[in-house]
């Protein structure tokens, strides 16, 4: 609200269009968010290697995973634990198309058009089906769902590969035997990985830019009221049950795009990938440890938490060698441990800090 | 007189569901398997009772879905391995008597190692989220995580073997139909508690008061019941219960990894959906179901018998939107 008030003091210039006239807020928060945009756009250049060109990938591909859930749980106060699903369904897309003959570019676009399409159409359906019951209802039906969904993935072996997945190539010129140019840029091969990179990159900022453009639409101040009030917004006027239907029906499409976009960086797709609980549960953690309700906090949430799979198990191996010889404390802190902190990290911060660190940051005055 | 007959269909509709498809697997089966499935299916039923009874109190009783209801199951199952190890000695001997000694004090510490922990989770995680369903589902996730993880912790991260005693292992035959001794023993045990929660619940004072609870919390509150008292000695049960079927589960399988619990999970919140958020009666219906409707399929149709009770689930909730027997306002 504080925003729609600088607004009046300040033109609107091209930069507070592209950010919806909702940039991330403090002067320190909105120097952080700008070091990260810079930093992800110039990843392939400032962390060269396959591992880190793998990591800001995923970054990229969670923002917008974790940014779509927080359409559903932060904006609009639904738990969905199907959001999996809609990821899968978009990585499928794409694996499908391309292991079953079609090739190219337009196989891509086709793949991941159908996915989001088959995603939008199911969200529709369990939106219209479940979302009139309590809240509780609605996340165990979505959990029982998402689990059947991984069940068909698994057993449906001429479509999806069965447990084993698919494996496909790519379009030639995302493929690492692809150079753009002959000699290195900057030191770094421009080559198919680091195309994909860029292609991930741009796709995750556009659909980032597009849903911060929908929260601060008049449908996301009516999707917020629904969260705070749902008896209210009725009484208003608003079909309800038609508002939270589309938050899903959005946030199934983004996070099935996601999903397209994890399909093409992997070159390969199955259901421990792009289906699991586990992956359920690292969204999540995003979320809250990110903060709900504001998309900035998406992006938040996706670098500390896939930063954490990929690095915390070497600052665990770290403390565990040092302190070898104490038998309980060298289990807590083993490498493999790494869950456990974040665990305990995410319940401290739903018990003392419910807005997340960018709710924090953004509120404080 | 015809609209009085159809009401009175509509009102028994639920309780004859269960026997119904029980006849109906009769022919589609033939005899011999029925009777090793149908065992089968009432023993798996009874197990996951005792797992989904207890979240259907404390849901229906403290409106608090716990999602970390697994987290105890695992516990349980835990316990018994590190309760059995040391009493090898009884229950290697084929004496039935020993054995069943030794798996009543196993029963007895996982219900008890679970309900301890309940307690302490209770006012440590659930009782700051009284009344925010979002914040629940949230903090119950993530706590089902450290829990989960600290049982790595503390059993290591290696599935262990739990052998089930020597008088329990083979089968009996009733006529040619072969069934497991254990799965008898665990049916008997299961409906033993089972048994004693139904007296419970409607044959003493504490059982009338959370009854009452479950359908007015406030007037219990008002009648000068200490009703958060209540629901600390329910979590405690509801948890060891889930202990309990953990302990009966893992003894079942003669194995015990840190994602026991995790495999229930879903087949519990069916059976709550089934039966109705917060009725007992109603669990007890969706449990046995669910598990006459695992072994039915999985015998019939292999491949469908992972999806076969989520098909149960979207059929029945077609059919009764709230459930088999719905609670008056949940």
């Amino acid at each position: 609200m504080a925003l729609a008030q600088q607004d009046t003091r300040r033109p609107p210039g091209l930069l507070s269009w592209l950010v919806s006239d909702d940039p991330p807020g403090r002067t320190v928060f909105n120097a952080v968010m700008l070091a990260i945009l810079l930093a992800l756009a110039l990843a392939p250049f400032l962390f060269p290697g396959t591992k880190a060109l793998g990591v800001s990938s995923r970054i990229c591909i969670f923002v917008i995973l974790v940014a779509s859930y927080d359409l559903m749980l932060g904006y609009t106060g639904i738990v969905s634990f199907a959001h999996t699903m809609f990821f899968g369904i978009g990585a499928y897309g794409v694996a499908i198309m391309l292991s079953k003959g079609w090739v190219g570019w337009g196989a891509v676009v086709l793949g991941a058009t159908a996915g989001a399409a088959v995603a939008a159409v199911i969200a529709a359906l369990i939106g219209m089906l479940s979302l009139r019951l309590r809240a509780i209802f609605f996340s165990m039906i979505t959990l029982a769902i998402a689990s059947f969904a991984q069940i068909v993935a698994e057993q449906w072996r001429d479509l999806t590969g069965g447990e084993d997945g698919l494996t496909f190539s790519v379009p030639a010129m995302l493929r690492p035997s692809f150079k753009l140019f002959a000699e290195p840029v900057l030191g770094v091969v421009v080559n198919g990985p680091v195309i994909t990179y860029y292609i991930t990159f741009l796709v995750a900022l556009i659909l980032f830019l597009v849903m911060l453009r929908v929260v601060n639409s008049p449908l996301g101040l009516v999707l917020r009221a629904i969260r705070e009030n749902e008896f209210r917004v009725e009484a208003m006027g608003y079909q309800v049950v038609a508002y939270r239907t589309l938050a899903c029906v959005l946030s199934a499409v983004m996070a099935a795009l996601a999903g397209a976009l994890m399909a093409l960086v992997l070159r390969y797709n199955g259901p421990d990938v792009t289906l699991s609980f586990s992956l359920m549960i690292d969204i999540l953690l995003m979320v809250v440890i990110g903060g709900m309700g504001s998309l900035y906090g998406a992006v938040i949430g996706a670098i500390v938490v896939v930063l954490a799979q990929y690095y915390l198990q070497n600052v665990l191996a770290m403390v565990s060698t040092a302190i070898v010889g104490m038998p309980v404390m060298s289990a807590l802190f083993h490498p493999d441990r790494w869950l456990l902190w974040l665990g305990i990290i995410f319940v401290l911060i739903v018990t003392f800090l419910p807005q997340g660190i960018v709710g924090r940051l953004r509120n404080r005055r | 007189m015809k609209e009085n007959s159809l009401d009175h269909l509509r009102r028994w509709a639920p309780y004859a569901l269960t026997p119904l498809i029980v006849l109906a697997a009769l022919p589609a089966i033939g005899v011999g398997p029925w009777l090793t499935l149908t065992v089968a299916g009432l023993t798996m039923g009874i197990m996951l009772f005792l797992v989904a009874s207890g979240l259907t109190l404390i849901f229906g009783l403290m409106d608090v879905l716990n999602f970390a209801h697994a987290a105890f199951v695992t516990v349980g199952a835990y316990v018994t391995v590190s309760v059995l190890r040391p009493l090898a000695g009884w229950t290697m001997q084929t004496s039935l008597t020993l054995n069943l000694i030794a798996l009543l004090v196993a029963l007895v510490a996982a219900a008890a190692a679970s309900g301890a922990l309940g307690f302490v989770f209770e006012r440590v995680i659930i009782r700051q989220v009284y009344g925010a369903p979002l914040r629940q589902i949230l903090i119950t996730i993530g706590a089902l995580t450290v829990v989960e993880q600290l049982v790595i912790v503390v059993w290591g991260p290696e599935a262990l073997v739990l052998p089930k005693p020597a008088s329990l292992r083979g089968s009996v035959f009733i006529g040619s139909s072969p069934i497991e001794t254990y799965r008898l023993a665990a049916l008997a045990v299961g409906l033993v508690v089972a048994l004693a929660m139904h007296l419970f619940l409607k044959r003493t004072r504490l059982g009338l008061v959370v009854r009452a609870g479950v359908e007015n919390r406030e007037m219990v509150q008002a009648l000068g019941y200490h009703i958060r008292r209540v629901f600390i000695g329910v979590f405690m049960a509801g948890t060891a219960l889930a202990g309990m079927g953990g302990m009966m589960w893992g003894q079942y399988q003669e194995t015990v990894n840190s994602q026991i619990g995790d495999s229930m999970t879903i087949l519990v919140f069916i059976i709550l959906i089934i039966g109705g958020l917060g009725s007992v009666g109603g669990c007890f219906v969706g449990a046995i179901l669910v598990g006459l409707t695992s072994n039915y399929v999985g015998f019939l149709a292999p491949k469908m018998a992972l999806g076969s009770n989520i098909l149960l689930m979207a059929l029945i909730l077609l059919w009764q939107p709230r459930g088999l027997f719905p609670m008056a306002d949940h």
